[in-house]
């Protein structure tokens, strides 16, 4: 049993830099992990292909129950790329295709009979840009359990407890009927991440979900993680190194690196371990570099 | 002043240059004076057909029927509702048809198939395609099949075919401007591609193909050449009352009746082309107001 403890005072990034955090949480992160996460998801010898192209190589990862994994690296190391092939969002772009195996529950998400619309629902993702349908704060929460013909007793305590979970509800219970356009970005975001919760997935993929919104927002939206890992399993990619040392419990760091067997550039994974051995004692030089500022 | 802070004043008023130069002051009138004739062009339409149908832009125009013994109290009643059922019917036919296709090609077709490549192209080139062709289309299906072709059914099948191609392309544009991200949030939820499509595609796309429509109708309102080449008739002094009732239309009225020598017929086509004009510019206004009224959504 490995101990992670990052009280604020462990050093990110270089063991020389001093914190350089303004927002610093320690609450959350006293926890204590197993060596080995327990899985709910899985990629074997994954590979993600855009029509000839390899953006993503050979991937082996487990995604931990109950625990917030960040997917960190440089710009175009396929972070993104794996992460849209965990729901098979990846499926919606013309040549999007993938080898290897991504289970969840031990079940491979692409056999041919698995309904990618029910991968959707239980996989659920968060997106960059906060993207609101244009309906009332009310509808956007109630629109997927009414899709996937969830049933919903009360569909008003539905909408009370995603927001309540997404700590959204304070700000937003006398105007619910308003259009989710009046919203901040902040409060879009945590409302896209609200929607999400209301059709009650297990696990939830974010994209970036902070890269868009100021610190204070930010800041929110990170407390609100720490809570949702308690009842769902978060796969988050980050270009914010501190998120990830703040937030996750576990760290896999990706680079674009050439593949030898068609000389493109493409994305690989370095080093997968707890989020306090990743910017504590990285096994890769690559990783040391990067998390110490010297590339990408 | 002296010095850079001289150079810079004197360059900042330099009027070789920029936008007072007299290169730009020609370019600018010349933009002005093509601007000003297109406007003076409608103008001269408007006043001259005003001053020789004003005095016709009476009740009798929307009551009464064309008249050979009596052309002074002739009306455009058969073909102001002639107008009405063919254009009804070319909406019921091209939109829905038009919606369908468009929500096809753009949400569903695999552009990179080279058949759906060939009907993108088909579809530009068809909406390009001079309205007559459209009328011997449809009078060449009507005879093929034995129909009679002098109905509003034939008229509203020509027409509907006319437009069809314009409301494909409105309806795709629109598809088009509803945000990825919409559909990508959609579709993250767990919804289908045909709940996405119902729910959220659509929906925002309405504003848009609404637009394209309203435009679309509006040249076949006005659009004479396919429905004379069916065979139009321009003497009808009774109401269509269905789809195979004979019919007329304002624009083969109004034909009809400048190629008549009598001053009176000359008046009363005048009093129906203000008619006609009105009504495409409420159509046109109506278009713009929904279009501005539902801009920048997202």
């Amino acid at each position: 049993m490995a101990t992670y403890v990052t009280d604020g005072s462990k050093p990110i990034g270089s063991p020389q830099a001093p914190v350089n955090s303004t927002i610093v949480h320690p609450e959350r992160h006293e926890r204590t992990l197993p060596t080995k996460p327990y899985p709910i998801m899985e990629c074997a010898d994954v590979s993600v292909f855009y029509g000839d192209f390899r953006a993503v190589s050979n991937v082996d990862l487990t995604f931990g129950r109950h625990e917030v994994t960040a997917l960190i690296g440089p710009s175009g190391c396929g972070k993104s790329t794996l992460l849209r092939s965990l729901n098979r969002m990846n499926d919606l772009i013309l040549g999007a295709r993938i080898e290897g195996a991504v289970t969840f529950h031990d079940q491979s998400i692409y056999d041919k009979d698995v309904d990618p619309i029910e991968v959707r629902r239980r996989i659920g993702m968060v997106f960059q840009k906060p993207n609101p349908f244009p309906k009332s704060i009310y509808d956007n929460i109630a629109y997927g359990p009414r899709v996937t013909g969830m049933k919903v007793d009360d569909m008003d305590h539905l909408v009370e407890d995603a927001l309540k979970r997404a700590a959204l509800w304070e700000e937003v219970k006398r105007k619910l009927k308003d259009s989710a356009f009046g919203l901040s970005g902040g409060q879009q975001q945590r409302l896209c991440i609200a929607r999400t919760i209301a059709v009650n997935p297990e696990v939830i993929l974010m994209d970036e979900p902070c890269s868009a919104l100021d610190p204070i927002a930010t800041s929110l939206i990170e407390d609100l993680m720490a809570e949702l890992r308690k009842d769902y399993s978060i796969i988050i990619v980050t270009h914010n190194m501190q998120q990830a040392a703040r937030i996750a419990d576990r760290t896999a760091f990706f680079t674009a690196s050439m593949d030898y067997t068609s000389g493109d550039r493409t994305g690989t994974l370095v080093e997968y371990d707890t989020t306090s051995n990743i910017f504590g004692h990285p096994q890769d030089k690559r990783t040391e570099d990067y998390i110490s500022g010297r590339f990408g | 002043m002296t010095g850079i802070g001289q150079l810079v004043a004197t360059e900042l008023r330099a009027e070789r240059h920029g936008e007072r130069s007299p290169a730009s002051i020609v370019f600018l009138i010349s933009l002005w004076g093509a601007m000003a004739f297109a406007v003076l062009c409608l103008l001269v339409l408007l006043v001259d057909s005003f001053l020789d149908g004003a005095p016709r832009l009476d009740i009798e125009l929307f009551t009464r029927y064309t008249s050979q013994v009596l052309p002074e109290r002739a009306g455009a009643r058969a073909a102001i509702l002639g107008s009405a059922f063919v254009i009804a019917l070319t909406a019921i036919l091209a939109i829905p048809l038009g919606i369908a296709a468009g929500v096809y090609l753009e949400e569903f077709a695999d552009a990179r198939r080279w058949y759906n490549k060939l009907i993108e192209v088909n579809i530009s080139n068809l909406a390009a395609v001079p309205a007559i062709i459209y009328g011997m289309l449809t009078a060449g299906f009507a005879l093929a099949i034995g129909m009679e072709r002098r109905v509003v059914l034939a008229g509203g099948i020509a027409l509907a075919l006319l437009i069809l191609p314009v409301v494909i392309i409105a309806t795709r544009e629109a598809i088009r401007s509803v945000p990825q991200e919409i559909r990508h949030g959609s579709l993250a939820l767990g919804a289908t591609p045909l709940q996405t499509v119902w729910r959220q595609t659509l929906p925002g796309a309405i504003p848009g193909i609404a637009t394209g429509s309203i435009l679309a109708l509006s040249r076949a309102l006005g659009e004479a050449a396919p429905l004379l080449l069916l065979g139009g008739l321009v003497f009808v002094n009774y109401d269509p009352d269905g789809l195979m009732s004979g019919f007329t239309t304002l624009p083969i009225q109004i034909f009809n009746w400048a190629s008549q020598p009598q001053q009176a017929f000359q008046e009363v086509a005048s009093a129906a082309i203000i008619l006609m004009l009105v009504l495409l510019l409420i159509m046109n206004a109506l278009a713009i107001v929904i279009r501005n009224r539902y801009q920048n959504r997202w």
